[in-house]
């Protein structure tokens, strides 16, 4: 029996790209829930040469060889200003349609790495320990609608993060056509009580799945940045052209962890990270979801306020955000950086908690209610 | 000696007693004493190692579980058996002698050097592949991924490779002897930027991944304790030129430190003994190397038991396995297949058990990578995660392309031009993809000669086959027939075929 079924599925995927498109007609006409793009600084971003606080002294005093120059900010308002490599960012900024969200972090901050993007990943306190990600919880509580590829979808590898754990139906892909190539390999039959065999089968049915609902055809006039990272911007973009919906893609630029020699390799991750995101906006007008997709980074921390000796900076608390979308109230959210109050590892207090930065997302972009998946009631700010 | 004795008694005891606990859970687990049979030396040396093939796997069965893990222990390697490219002996090319170099002879330092770690890996899984001590090379990767280290950030392949060295000797030795010398192993300081840190500031990074990652995991340690560490550690740094460890008398802070409660002039050896005494590092390890050998869910009776083990022994990390390997859980039958194979244990396991010997190993290299282990490139000082974020859509997918590759036989070999690409490394030019196309083509699975070497005679040979190349019974139904060369592939495209 199970023999037939496979041949049948192998027979639908010698016709995938116009099975897939077909088959999304029905479901494409009004996806109701809107995109979300979720870009990770990973290593930790230093902020505060990012959104740079160019007037305020104690910025110069805390950073003698790593402050960025006051004539080569750009300067945003009187006292906030860009890192010289996000001009194409300066656009967005005038069209009201990027928020700067300061000052963002969370009580008793965790100073590693890897427990502290757990925290950010599962949205949980300082001191818990959950199982899965918080958009995990989303769609465990609230599934995307039926015809949805997939709930998620992660570009290029380094883990699940906010998609991790059981209860969303996610998949981490490079490239979509090879992904769409490669699929005629899975099966996606079967159960386990082994929990390892159970992992595969799983992941097996949410490639089936998907590869019969996505097409990659789409020809962008958009030009997109050469490297990884434009790489996964032009991915983004081909995903969020599907008819058949997406909730949440999540693209990561990695290299931020600058305890040295930050100057030169932030300058470059930035430049990335300003082309890639500005053509990522071209891409989504092009395509019509600009007015329904909210793009948001984070990352598990921002760095300490006073450089280090090797020309860098170590490990921090709060960070700096950036948002944008068709319907992002643009300016400055949050609170600019205390740098006169810093505590006594030299770090920065934080103003606006992550989980209200996150129920922002959910009641203000998904009219999802927050409470359920957070854990607790966390007002949203007005970006959106 | 006697110490060691009455611990590895205690341990040989308390291991029956667990033996006992699990029996009536599992009717058909045998007993420490009885023959561990086919499927229990399978199973040990595809733990233990990389795959095995059916003769290996033959010599194993006639033993005890006492005997067989004495025979795994005793004949280990603390060197690799192949020869090393012979660029790990040139001389040292500091970076910033490559700094001020144009921007000609830059790019072609760039080059060379990716080429070089390109060579290295392909040289390590050659290693893998055919080394007489499969075990030393699972430890060497075991402490290559606890103490992960990146030649992306250390940009000088001779040190890695030196690192390498380190790691494949004390890979059954001391863990004591390990951490005292990765702390002044040159790629480390590189990586974590203890080599520029000095007292008027002291970089963090090492102090902190020390503690957190190498020894008592996060939450046994306040900032306070990694401040404090952190300036013992100063002036322990490189000779810029030869790349030597050096010690920077004036970079170094003399003054009075608080770590874990003991206060002193501390220096950097003086932290490391601090951290070796506090007894979460034992349990530390010992929960990191349960997740490597015995299943995902480390038991935490059981990992006391053998930390105590790991202790009385002084770090010894052969008298910590030996333990490990004849616990009852080791050889419970509810943690058969409960792994799930990395991307090398998937390519050098498939290599081993099925006899295929590549003529060129930067094939492997290239698949390992592409399916998100690219060796001497954790991620992350974290090393690789492991588990069942080895698979996701993405890299099963991947998996099952490769495995597709390698068992259709030759004509496959020729077909199809490879998708898989690392993303961190630049697309390959014309000639070198045409290089790893040839080298792959010596990846085919020879079905005739293989089934040559799998014991003849059995009553149920398609029994055979199947519990040599899975860890449990398939998921997927198995075709009919005498096709050994079909059964084979149906075995390796099952999911199971995924665990270990």
């Amino acid at each position: 029996m199970r023999t037939t079924s496979r041949r049948a599925f192998l027979a639908a995927c010698s016709v995938l790209p116009f099975a897939g498109s077909a088959a999304l007609a029905g479901v494409a006409a009004s996806p109701t829930r809107k995109l979300l793009i979720l870009v990770e600084l990973k290593g930790g971003n230093d902020g505060l040469n990012t959104v740079v606080p160019y007037a305020d002294p104690n910025y110069a005093r805390l950073r003698p060889r790593l402050a960025i120059d006051r004539d080569q900010v750009i300067k945003l308002t009187p006292g906030v200003g860009l890192h010289p490599s996000l001009e194409k960012l300066v656009p967005i900024w005038e069209s009201k349609r990027l928020a700067i969200v300061q000052g963002v972090g969370y009580p008793d901050p965790n100073l590693s790495h890897f427990r502290s993007i757990e925290i950010w990943d599962t949205a949980s306190k300082s001191d818990e320990y959950l199982e899965a990600g918080w958009l995990t919880r989303v769609f465990a509580h609230s599934p995307s609608p039926a015809g949805f590829a997939a709930d998620g979808v992660v570009v290029g590898s380094g883990g699940m993060g906010p998609l991790a754990g059981r209860g969303a139906r996610a998949i981490a892909l490079a490239n979509p056509e090879q992904f769409l190539r490669n699929a005629r390999l899975a099966r996606g039959e079967g159960e386990s009580r082994n929990a390892a065999l159970a992992h595969i089968l799983r992941v097996e049915r949410d490639v089936l799945v998907s590869a019969q609902r996505l097409h990659a055809q789409k020809t962008f006039a958009t030009a997109f940045p050469a490297g990884q990272f434009g790489n996964g911007v032009a991915t983004t973009a081909q995903l969020a052209a599907n008819a058949a919906g997406i909730a949440v893609i999540r693209l990561t630029l990695d290299g931020f962890d600058t305890h040295a020699y930050q100057q030169a390799r932030q300058q470059n991750l930035l430049r990335q990270l300003g082309d890639g995101l500005s053509a990522l906006r071209a891409a989504l007008i092009e395509i019509g979801r600009w007015d329904s997709t909210v793009v948001a980074t984070y990352a598990e921390f921002g760095r300490r306020a006073r450089e280090n000796h090797t020309g860098g900076t170590d490990h921090g608390t709060a960070n700096v955000h950036l948002v944008m979308g068709g319907t992002v109230r643009g300016g400055l959210h949050g609170a600019a950086p205390a740098l006169d109050r810093l505590d006594g590892e030299g770090n920065l207090p934080f103003a606006v908690d992550f989980r209200a930065y996150y129920a922002t997302l959910l009641e203000r972009h998904w009219h999802v209610r927050a409470r359920d998946v957070l854990g607790g009631q966390f007002a949203p700010l007005d970006f959106i | 000696m006697r110490l060691f004795a009455a611990g590895l008694l205690l341990a040989l005891a308390s291991a029956a007693q667990a033996v006992q606990e699990i029996a009536p859970a599992s009717a058909g687990v045998t007993s420490a004493d009885q023959k561990i049979g086919f499927e229990g030396a399978r199973h040990l040396l595809n733990r233990a190692g990389f795959g095995a093939s059916d003769s290996e796997i033959r010599a194993l069965a006639p033993l005890d579980r006492a005997e067989a893990v004495d025979r795994l222990l005793a004949g280990t390697r603390r060197e690799a058996s192949l020869a090393p490219p012979a660029f790990v002996e040139a001389a040292f090319v500091p970076y910033y002698r490559v700094r001020q170099m144009n921007a000609e002879d830059r790019m072609l330092a760039l080059r060379t050097r990716l080429q070089q770690a390109f060579e290295l890996r392909a040289w390590w899984l050659h290693e893998m592949a055919v080394t007489p001590s499969p075990l030393t090379e699972r430890m060497t990767l075991f402490w290559h991924n606890h103490f992960a280290t990146s030649q992306q950030k250390v940009r000088s392949v001779p040190l890695m490779y030196r690192q390498n060295v380190l790691l494949r000797r004390e890979a059954l030795g001391s863990f004591r002897t390990l951490l005292h010398a990765i702390a002044k192993d040159p790629a480390m300081l590189v990586y974590l930027d203890n080599a520029g840190s000095r007292r008027e500031a002291p970089n963090e990074n090492f102090a902190r991944e020390v503690m957190e990652l190498f020894t008592l995991g996060e939450s046994h340690y306040g900032e306070r304790d990694v401040k404090d560490a952190a300036r013992a550690f100063t002036g322990w740094s490189l000779d810029r030129d030869t790349g030597e460890f050096v010690y920077r008398r004036v970079w170094h802070d003399h003054g009075e430190k608080t770590v874990l409660g003991r206060t002193g002039r501390l220096d950097g050896a003086e932290v490391l003994d601090i951290l070796l005494a506090h007894p979460r590092t034992a349990e530390f390890v010992v929960t990191k190397l349960w997740r490597e050998f015995v299943s995902p869910t480390p038991d935490r009776a059981e990992v006391a038991r053998l930390a105590a083990v790991f202790r009385d022994a002084r770090y010894e990390v052969k008298p910590l396995l030996k333990a490990l390997f004849t616990s009852g859980a080791f050889w419970a039958e509810a943690h058969r297949a409960s792994l799930i194979k990395s991307p090398v244990d998937l390519v050098v396991g498939t290599l081993r058990t099925f006899g295929i010997e590549p003529m060129d190993f930067r094939p492997a290299a290239f698949a390992v990578a592409a399916l998100g282990q690219s060796l001497l490139q954790p991620p992350n000082v974290k090393g690789w995660p492991g588990g069942e974020s080895w698979i996701d859509s993405s890299t099963l997918l991947g998996r099952r392309q490769w495995i597709d590759r390698v068992f259709r036989g030759a004509e496959a070999m020729n077909a199809s031009a490879s998708a898989q690409e690392p993303m961190a490394a630049p697309a390959p030019r014309e000639a070198m993809r045409r290089t790893l196309e040839r080298g792959m083509r010596t990846y085919a699975f020879e079905a005739e000669r293989w089934s040559r070497g799998v014991e003849h005679g059995l009553a149920d040979r398609r029994a055979h086959v199947t519990s040599l190349v899975l860890a449990m019974a398939p998921a997927n139904p198995v075709p009919g027939g005498d096709d050994e060369e079909s059964l084979v592939r149906a075995l390796v495209a099952d999911p199971v075929y995924q665990l270990r």
